[in-house]
């Protein structure tokens, strides 16, 4: 079974490292193109956010498993200032300092579940998975796995 | 770095290698702009197809070579997008006007040898 990939976030080196891990790991749970390349883009996304407005931080990818689908959990995390108005910084053209304000509202379209919890003064923790069906081959080859 | 720029008559090629930090790109429009300048170059071809994320950082910085060395007097034409990073340069709606793009190295080469058009008569 697939586990669980930390990459710490520091410098804009690690952006390259946290989407080729990104890509890999996707491509590793089986995801189809263009998947791999929208779940990387998300992470690059989000990874830069982290070294432009925080410093640092830590990308957690893991695999997610359900009966019917399974996918990718990523988890970006930081405990800088957090978001004063998470609504607003998701939505398009909210600029903050040096950016763009596409970050966000961006990685959000590429990925099925989006969540922001941020915490003031304690850090923002953002939560997203895709996801993709199991069809009944695989779920089969699973069980006739599991009987030995 | 891992780009390699070759000059081809009154054009410059920018080849990206493989992917690229943030630092690289922005040292890529640097380097660009410098050499438009240096060699009266008349167009650039930047090869994008070894870049397998596009997001809204690489974007913008393609989008500023094309507009810095249009003010140096140079067009630029963005090769070679992947179809999976055009999938989601759509899905994240990252705007790439005024970035004219082409499949391959030879229609990027035959559309920087097309003058270019007449402006309209109120035009900017």
């Amino acid at each position: 079974m697939e586990g669980e990939i930390r990459v710490g976030i520091g410098t804009d080196a690690d952006l390259v490292i946290a989407r080729a891990e990104g890509r890999a790991m996707a491509q590793r749970l089986g995801f189809r193109r263009p998947d791999p390349t929208l779940i990387a883009t998300a992470i690059s996304e989000l990874a830069r956010n982290l070294v432009m407005h925080v410093g640092h931080g830590e990308i957690i990818m893991r695999p997610i498993v359900e009966d019917r689908r399974s996918g990718v959990l990523v988890i970006v995390r930081d405990e800088g200032p957090g978001i004063a108005d998470v609504g607003a910084a998701l939505r398009l053209g909210h600029a903050s300092r040096g950016g763009l304000g596409l970050g966000l509202p961006g990685a959000r379209r590429l990925m099925d579940e989006f969540e922001i919890d941020s915490q003031p003064g304690k850090g923002t923790t953002v939560t997203m998975r895709k996801w993709r069906l199991r069809d009944d081959l695989e779920r089969l080859r699973e069980k006739r796995q599991q009987r030995g | 770095m891992s780009v390699a720029i070759l000059r081809k008559g009154e054009y410059f090629i920018a080849s990206i290698q493989s992917d690229l930090s943030d630092t690289e790109v922005l040292a890529l429009r640097d380097d660009l702009i410098e050499r438009v300048g240096r060699f009266r170059a008349l167009g650039i071809v930047v090869d994008v197809s070894a870049l397998d994320v596009i997001d809204s950082f690489a974007a913008r910085a393609l989008r500023s070579i094309a507009l810095a060395a249009k003010l140096r007097g140079a067009r630029t034409v963005i090769v070679g997008i992947q179809p999976d990073v055009a999938v989601a340069i759509v899905q994240f709606r990252l705007n790439l006007d005024p970035l004219r793009t082409a499949l391959d190295l030879d229609e990027a080469l035959a559309l920087l040898e097309l003058r270019p058009e007449r402006k309209p008569a109120d035009g900017r």
